[in-house]
Parts: C-alpha cells; sequence; structure tokens
C-alpha cells in the first residue's frame, strides 16, 4: 500500500457502485478502492454481471457512485467540468457509433476536440498530435478509410487513435477485446501494453481475456463477488485470487500455465 | 476537419448554380422578363417600370423567401437527424410542423371559438406567425421529453406521428365549427406558398431565421462530436443536455419561422441532408451546414421555378412540388438503405 503517492493517477475511496432508482439504489458492488499508477497497464477482470462495465461508467462519470470518492491527478472526479474531464481522460467504449461515415483521420481528429476553437479548426499542433496518434497504432494506411468500410478489428484501433489524439494521463477502455477473433484479441492487448510504455499513459481495459491479461497488464483489479482485488498477476495467483473467480463446477484455474481448464 | 479545402470547388459550384437559379426563378412566371431588365430592376436603374415593380415587389420577395425555406428547412433537418440520431427525422416527421399547424389552426379556426372579437376578419401574419413558432417549439419540447426516457429511437418516431394525429384531430374539431373563410385560410396555409410576402415580414423571418442559423453554426462542433454517441461527446467535454437545448431552439426558430411564413412545407427538411450527404460524402459538420444551406436553397428555388409554371397563370401548391421531388429521394434512400451515408 505504501507508494509514491505523485504517480498515481486515478484512485477510489471505498467506492459503491450501482443504480439509483426511485425505489432505492441497487448496489452491485462496494468497498472499492483501487490505485492506477502512471504508465501502467491494469486489467479489469471478472465473471459477467459483477459489475464491470458499471465500475468503469463510474470511473468515465456517466454514473454518479453511490458512495466513497474518485480522485482523478487527485482531484475529486465530481468536482471536474465535463471540458476539464475531457483533457484527463478519455474513452474506448463497446457501444456502436452514430454515424460510420466519418473517414479515420476525422474520427481520430475528434480526438482533439477538447483544445480546438469554437468551430472545431485543427492548428497544426493538433496535426501533429493526430499524426502521431494514428502513427503509433499503425493505421496510416487507414487514415482516407471510410470507417464503415473497416472491419471490427480496424475500427477498434482507430477508436483508441482517437483516444490517443486526445492526449490524457488515462484512457479507459471497455471490454476492446469483443467480436475479435483471438489473434486480434492479442493484438488489441499488446497493442495497449506498447502504448502504455510509449506515452507513459494510464490505460485501464476491462476483459474477459484473463489469461492474456495475466501475460500483459502490470496490474489487475479482479471484482468477485466478495471483494475486489488489486494487484501484479503473480501474486494474484499466489493468492489463489483466480480460482474463485468463476463457479468451481466447469472450469478450473491452473496455476502453472496462467489459465483456465475445462475440468473433464 | 481533413479534407476542407478539397471542396472548395464545390461550393464554388453550388454557389454558382445557386446564383442562376436565383436568377432564372427570378425570370420565369406568368410573364417571362428578358434577363437585361432583370439586371436593370435589380440594380435599381428602370424605378417605376412594370418589370422592375413586378420583379422588386413580388418576384425578389419571394425568389428570398425560397432561399430561406429551402436551406432553413435543410438545416433544420440535419440538426434532427444528427441530435436524434436518425436518417429518418426531420421537422416534419418529429411533429414540429404539426405543432405549427396546431397553433395556426387554434389562431385561424379558433378565433371563431374562442373570442367573438376577431370574427369575420381574417387572422393577421403576425398572429400566424407567433402561433406556428410557439407550436413548434411546444411540440419540441414534448418530443424531447418523452426521447429522454425512451431510448428507442423508433418510439421517438412513432410519438411525432401521434402529434401529427392529435394535431389533426384538434383541426377536425375546430374546423366543424369554423366558418367557410377561415376554413379556406387555413387550408390554403396548408398548401405552403412562397409567395404573398411582403417586404417586412421577409424582412422578420429573415431575422428569426438568422438568429436559429448562427445558432446552429455555433452547434456545428458540437454536433460533429454526437456523431460518436452522447457518451463519447460527454467525455469529449461537450454538455450534452446543454447543446441539445440549443440545438432544439435552432431548429424550432428556423422550422417554426418557415412554417409560419411559408406553411408546412414537407419533404424538404428530411431529403435534402440525405441529398447532400450523398453528394458530399462526408458526415462533417462544418461541410454539411453550408453545403446544407445551398443545397436547400437551389432545390427550393427548383421546386418553386415548377410551382408557378411557366408562360401560364397558374401557381401549383408548392407541398405538391417538393413531395414530387422529395418523395423519390426518400424511397431511392429506402432502397439503397445498405449504403447509406448517415
Amino acid at each position: 500500500m505504501e507508494r509514491q503517492n505523485r504517480n498515481i493517477i486515478l484512485e477510489t475511496k471505498q467506492l459503491a457502485i450501482g443504480y439509483k432508482a426511485r425505489t432505492g439504489a441497487t448496489s452491485i458492488a462496494s468497498g472499492i478502492s483501487i490505485k492506477l499508477e502512471k504508465g501502467q497497464l491494469i486489467g479489469l477482470v471478472g465473471a459477467n454481471g459483477i459489475g464491470k462495465s458499471t465500475l468503469l461508467r463510474t470511473l468515465i462519470k456517466v454514473q454518479p457512485p453511490l458512495e466513497g470518492e474518485i480522485l482523478l491527478n487527485g482531484h475529486s472526479l465530481s468536482d471536474l467540468s465535463a471540458a476539464a474531464l475531457a483533457q484527463q481522460l478519455s474513452i474506448v467504449l463497446t457501444e456502436q457509433l452514430i454515424s460510420k461515415n466519418l473517414s479515420v483521420y476525422d474520427l481520430v481528429a475528434l480526438g482533439r476536440y477538447p483544445y480546438t476553437d469554437w468551430i472545431g479548426t485543427l492548428q497544426p499542433n493538433d496535426r501533429a498530435i493526430i499524426d502521431n496518434a494514428i502513427e503509433m497504432v499503425r493505421i496510416s494506411d487507414l487514415r482516407h478509410r471510410k470507417c464503415y468500410e473497416l472491419s471490427d478489428g480496424q475500427l477498434q484501433k482507430v477508436m483508441i487513435a482517437r483516444a490517443l489524439a486526445q492526449d490524457t494521463d488515462i484512457i479507459i477502455l471497455d471490454e476492446p477485446t469483443t467480436h475479435l477473433d483471438m489473434y486480434h484479441k492479442a493484438y488489441i492487448l499488446k497493442l495497449l501494453q506498447r502504448l502504455t510504455k510509449e506515452t507513459n499513459k494510464t490505460i485501464l481495459f476491462s476483459s474477459h481475456e484473463i489469461d492474456l491479461a495475466i501475460q500483459l497488464c502490470d496490474e489487475m483489479v479482479v471484482m468477485r463477488k466478495t471483494d475486489v482485488v488489486q494487484d501484479q498477476p503473480c501474486n494474484l495467483i499466489s493468492k489463489q485470487i483466480f480460482d474463485s473467480l468463476f463457479p468451481p463446477d466447469l472450469i478450473s484455474f491452473d496455476s502453472r500455465t496462467g489459465s483456465f481448464k475445462v475440468s473433464k | 476537419m481533413t479534407e476542407e479545402s478539397n471542396y472548395r470547388i464545390q461550393f464554388v459550384i453550388m454557389i454558382l448554380i445557386l446564383f442562376l437559379c436565383f436568377i432564372i426563378n427570378i425570370s420565369l412566371g406568368s410573364l417571362s422578363i428578358p434577363l437585361k431588365h432583370i439586371f436593370a430592376s435589380l440594380i435599381g436603374s428602370e424605378p417605376n417600370s412594370t418589370f422592375s415593380v413586378i420583379i422588386t415587389d413580388y418576384r425578389l420577395p419571394k425568389a428570398i423567401t425560397a432561399v430561406l425555406v429551402g436551406s432553413g428547412l435543410g438545416i433544420s433537418g440535419l440538426l434532427m437527424q444528427t441530435l436524434f440520431r436518425n436518417p429518418l427525422a426531420g421537422p416534419f416527421v418529429l411533429g414540429i410542423s404539426s405543432g405549427a399547424s396546431l397553433g395556426v389552426a387554434l389562431v385561424i379556426l379558433g378565433s371563431g371559438l374562442f373570442g367573438g372579437v376577431i370574427v369575420g376578419s381574417l387572422v393577421s401574419k403576425w398572429s400566424i406567425v407567433v402561433a406556428a413558432s410557439l407550436g413548434s417549439f411546444l411540440v419540441l419540447i414534448a418530443v424531447l421529453a418523452v426521447s429522454n426516457n425512451v431510448r428507442d429511437t423508433m418510439a421517438i418516431l412513432i410519438i411525432g406521428l401521434m402529434f401529427g394525429s392529435i394535431t389533426a384531430a384538434v383541426v377536425s374539431v375546430l374546423s366543424f365549427f369554423s366558418s367557410a373563410e377561415q376554413l379556406q385560410q387555413y387550408v390554403f396555409w396548408g398548401f405552403g406558398s412562397l409567395s404573398n410576402l411582403s417586404w417586412n415580414e421577409v424582412l422578420t423571418f429573415f431575422i428569426v431565421y438568422i438568429l436559429g442559423l448562427i445558432i446552429s453554426i455555433v452547434s456545428i462542433k458540437g454536433l460533429n462530436s454526437l456523431l460518436l454517441g452522447d457518451n463519447y461527446a460527454q467525455s469529449l467535454g461537450l454538455n450534452v443536455k446543454h447543446s441539445r437545448f440549443i440545438i432544439i431552439i435552432s431548429t424550432s426558430l428556423i422550422a417554426g419561422a418557415v412554417t409560419a411564413f411559408a406553411g408546412p412545407v414537407a419533404f424538404i427538411g428530411l431529403a435534402i441532408p440525405h441529398l447532400t450527404r450523398q453528394i458530399f460524402k462526408t458526415s462533417n459538420h462544418k461541410i454539411l451546414v453550408p453545403s446544407v444551406f445551398l443545397m436547400g436553397a437551389i432545390v427550393m428555388l427548383i421546386c418553386d421555378s415548377i410551382a408557378q409554371v411557366p408562360g401560364t397563370d397558374y401557381t401549383l401548391p408548392i407541398n405538391a412540388i417538393t413531395a414530387l421531388v422529395g418523395a423519390p429521394v426518400v424511397i431511392w434512400l429506402l432502397v439503397r438503405q445498405r449504403k447509406m451515408m448517415f
């Protein structure tokens, strides 16, 4: 727990997440205290319905926390204006784009929105950042294509480039590997790992690719019915955290290989 | 954003076409006026000639009205399609025109029913303007309130249709109690008309229109971020609720003013943004807003030129002509939906 505070980008304190309704609040998970450090790749894993998406939605301020506090660069998330937040936190969601008629370049350029003037004029500086983002994600060959022409994997890379162009301290991705084949799942996560190293940005993503996450992440946040644990993957394995991730009847965690096996 | 300069040639061509259509529109009519006299009248070197009176008092205000109506409906349709993220949205489909119709019906037809003060005399243009604007604004607010609770976009369209039905029902009840004269005024308003606007009315129309247009131009950046969806737009720093409201104000000013001064002109609001997207192949509102403006103005001038049936004394209802142009476009869009630009 004794980490250097100045390196912490995002921190939650005794966070409770869920939905508020007229009949009262439905708590999905509580007592969540995580710390995300600069330049780290953090994977968020857990069973379906455990509240990964709810946690991410709370962290990106789409829905309010039931209890507790979220600190972004030491400031409470609830005090940040949308404009200020946009310069510190960018997102990649699972939802479909409304318009796929945008060109790849135009889509990535939208990442500069928080920095441009009233009508969105791109300055040379903005163009340099956009070019750099496109270069880093290696989609230069796609830059003049329309989004409806892209495969799911290509579109995911474009959305990551857009988040990079937003030039924030932290990028949060909700299940960036869904709909992708095995190769592209690994490709996207490997790309995220490389980006944390090259840009020193913090990247938090949720995923069901637990074995890939174990191999690539600096830290992992594991959501279980009882608690939420954050640690390095090897420590999580030795603490046998993954063994209790799912009901034991069908699959079991093999700590030697770091992957799940179907029980015979 | 990227290839903005690539569109320069298209814009120059469209501005030339607009200019051409404007001149043709002015020269055509029951009396064909030679080009020489048109320019002479426009620069005022032939005051009090018959040609000059026809042009400055009748044809010029009508052509300007056509430009305002076409561009205004196109832009408000574009705003609604982006806001409701529905390619079938438009002022007509979402009931803004129905709201305006209801307002106008209450004023024209209801005057006999509620107040005895203005019975007999026809209702002034100004009360129609106010009624149409209020009606369209109220309907839009209602649709938006519902759309906040209903996430399904199809539901919003049905709600818009329901407002249309309510309007029709109220109008039927009102017309049952109305005089033939009032009824005729309402029916003629419903045909849509670009003519018979005095310069004062054109000026008022222009002021309201330009106010809405400025707001829509200010919204361009926000509209572009809305193309990604509300959550992305918010993550980019857009105050979604605030800009929604702004966009609705803009639309209700423009569409309300158009409907008030020219009647419920159909299809243009839906068809023009699609037509423009197909030609310009972009969703970037920095390109779309000016090109929809030009496209709307051009199409409306052409429709009006057709409607006045050159060489005859007939003037067809403008609504008949816009639907004849608009409906095939909508059908064409549905047929090739797979590659529809949106």
